[in-house]
């Protein structure tokens, strides 16, 4: 966990309204792993004050890649970089993915801007697994395939391939997915993440989803970033420490 | 050696700097210390602790604002024996005055959690938070109501020698009033300010963005009415304050020092820059070598204001 200041060295949009910021940091890029995240400040002006939580999306060398959209204040400033200005990145944070268990196909499911940390895993599965992506979106311009592979589009629209949600989708192909070793990769919002864990609790699958969360600090100081657990009523998991990354079944959605 | 003297005096607790890391907004040390080395640092005030160990609030807990934040954190956290049993071990390796924040629902509570920590040689003073806007019982409940906070300053007295500071809320009309009960009931110090009671809606959805609907805010937005608040209780209560709210940089800390802070506290600060505290420490020094001042204490209430 750092604090560095890193140069913007390409800005591209790849489609409507999302953007790809590849940075040199050595120093993360050495270090992060799929699924784990920066918190970064776009301005040192008070508005707007708090730093902005960004999955990894891709490393290559001493390179990191952001993928994003403009949502907000924060991240219209971080749009209008350019090359050569200082990012103010306060990471790496949280567990990441894991990719490494007993499986043989990864099965990659995300909606929208869920699709951020999935090149990373791309890359790093290369060669090692099979991977299938299930990616999904409400029109054909929300859903967001960069860098990854085997790919299969769903929206709600029908402008990008099947016409429905990701984990409808995803049902469509269960029989042939069932013949396989797998493991699910989830990334998206809420209520998707909440119906891909139906899915994966029905038909016992292994799954693993990277959970979204207002966040303050990022980093376990502030106990913004709640998460409700399944195994103790007790006590709130912390989204920005116990993950973004939680076995789907250990927690509530 | 340095040639200023960055030490300053709350009552019977010595810190070797004006600047303290203020409650919940450090956990209990062990993240923040990966950035800021808590030995250079004046004190640090632990996340508010009750008797029993609190789940806090739903999500969302926290909204960006202009300039600043809300948080319904509601009070999260270990309780006062795992405070003992897991926290106290790491913060005890640091030569850094400890000071343990207590948040409860009953005066019975507080003088229970007091009796439990003082007997820990580590802590060094507590800090009676009387202002939390965002539990039900307790919090606001205490801090609206001068007698209350009269009670719980007389019956903590009386369960401790180690010094206590009484951490106020701003909203209220006369903030010195509550530090003038403070100061007759035996408390050694205040500390201004928790946060102000704020919403945040959103425009499309017609829903609260914070589940607790309230939250408290803190950040750049409330600097100018901490400073009123530190000011009016400095100009009317003979009793050391320490101030909060807004500090961004060492400027920050100068000006809550003038308007009468004996100290102050460092919050939302550092969730964006941890590094910060000890940051300011050093620029503090500069400060006082180009200004030529000795003494730090010596801006406490050094305003100038014309009658
Ligand atoms: C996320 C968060 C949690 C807080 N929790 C506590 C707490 O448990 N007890 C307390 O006395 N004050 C608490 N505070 C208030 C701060 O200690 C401080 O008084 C306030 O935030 C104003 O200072 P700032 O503007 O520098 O943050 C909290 C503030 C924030 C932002
Ligand atoms: S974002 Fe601060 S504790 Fe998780």
């Amino acid at each position: 966990m750092f604090i560095i200041e890193s140069p913007i060295v390409e800005k591209k949009i790849l489609q409507d309204n999302v953007f790809l910021l590849k940075m040199h940091s050595p120093e993360i890029a050495s270090v992060i792993k799929p699924a784990q995240f920066l918190n970064i400040r776009v301005s040192s002006e008070s508005y707007p004050l708090l730093r902005r939580p960004f999955s990894v999306c891709d490393v290559e060398g001493e390179h990191i890649y952001l993928l994003f959209n403009i949502f907000g204040e924060g991240t219209r400033i971080l749009a209008g970089k350019s090359s050569g200005d200082l990012i103010d990145i306060l990471g790496p944070l949280g567990n990441g993915f894991n990719l490494n268990d007993d499986y043989e196909t990864a099965v990659i499911v995300a909606g929208g801007l869920g699709s951020a940390p999935f090149p990373f895993v791309t890359r790093e599965l290369n060669d090692n697994k099979e991977i299938i992506s299930f990616i999904g979106g409400r029109t054909s311009k929300d859903v967001i395939t960069y860098g990854m592979k085997n790919v299969f589009t769903a929206s709600d629209d029908g402008s990008s391939g099947f016409k429905g949600s990701v984990v409808e989708l995803l049902n469509s192909k269960i029989e042939e997915l069932q013949k396989k070793n797998i493991k699910v990769f989830g990334c998206g919002p809420t209520p998707m993440l909440k119906a891909l864990k139906e899915f994966c609790v029905k038909h016992n699958i292994v799954c693993e989803v990277s959970a979204e969360c207002a966040m303050a600090c990022g980093f376990g100081i502030c106990q913004g970033c709640p998460i409700e657990s399944t195994n103790n009523s007790e006590k709130y998991l912390l989204v920005c420490n116990d993950g973004p990354v939680f076995n789907v079944r250990d927690v509530v959605i | 050696m340095s040639k200023v003297d960055l030490s300053v005096k709350i009552g019977d607790l010595f810190l070797r700097n004006p600047i303290m890391l203020a409650s919940g907004t450090v956990g209990y040390g062990s993240e923040i210390s990966e950035f800021t080395d808590l030995n250079t640092i004046g004190g640090i005030v632990t996340k508010s602790l009750s008797l029993k160990p609190r789940k806090g609030n739903p999500p969302q807990r926290i909204a960006e604002t202009p300039a600043g934040m809300l948080n319904a954190i509601g009070l999260a956290n270990v309780g006062v024996e795992e405070f003992i049993k897991s926290k106290i071990p790491f913060l005890k390796k640091f030569d850094v005055p400890l000071i343990c924040n207590i948040a409860a629902s009953s005066v019975e509570e507080y003088v229970e959690c007091t009796k439990i920590l003082t007997s820990e040689e580590t802590i060094k003073a507590f800090e009676i938070n009387v202002s939390c806007p965002n539990v039900k019982e307790g919090g606001l409940q205490f801090g609206n109501d001068v007698k209350a906070v009269g009670k719980v300053t007389e019956k903590v007295r009386v369960a401790t020698s180690k010094p206590i500071i009484i951490k106020l809320s701003p909203n209220v009309s006369y903030i010195s009033e509550f530090a003038e009960v403070v100061k007759k009931e035996g408390g050694d110090a205040v500390s201004a300010i928790n946060t102000l009671v704020g919403t945040t809606f959103d425009i499309n959805t017609r829903k609260p963005k914070i589940f607790n609907i309230n939250g408290g805010l803190s950040g750049p937005a409330i600097k100018p009415i901490a400073l009123a608040k530190v000011l009016e209780i400095s100009r009317k209560v003979d009793i050391p304050v320490i101030g909060t709210g807004g500090i961004m940089n060492w400027k920050d800390v100068i000006e809550f020092m003038i308007v009468g802070s004996s100290a102050v506290q460092i919050g939302t600060l550092n969730f964006i820059d941890p590094t910060a505290p000890g940051k300011i420490v050093k620029e503090l020094v500069d400060y006082c070598l180009q200004k030529g001042i000795t003494k730090i204490s010596d801006l406490t209430s050094s305003y100038l204001i014309d009658e």
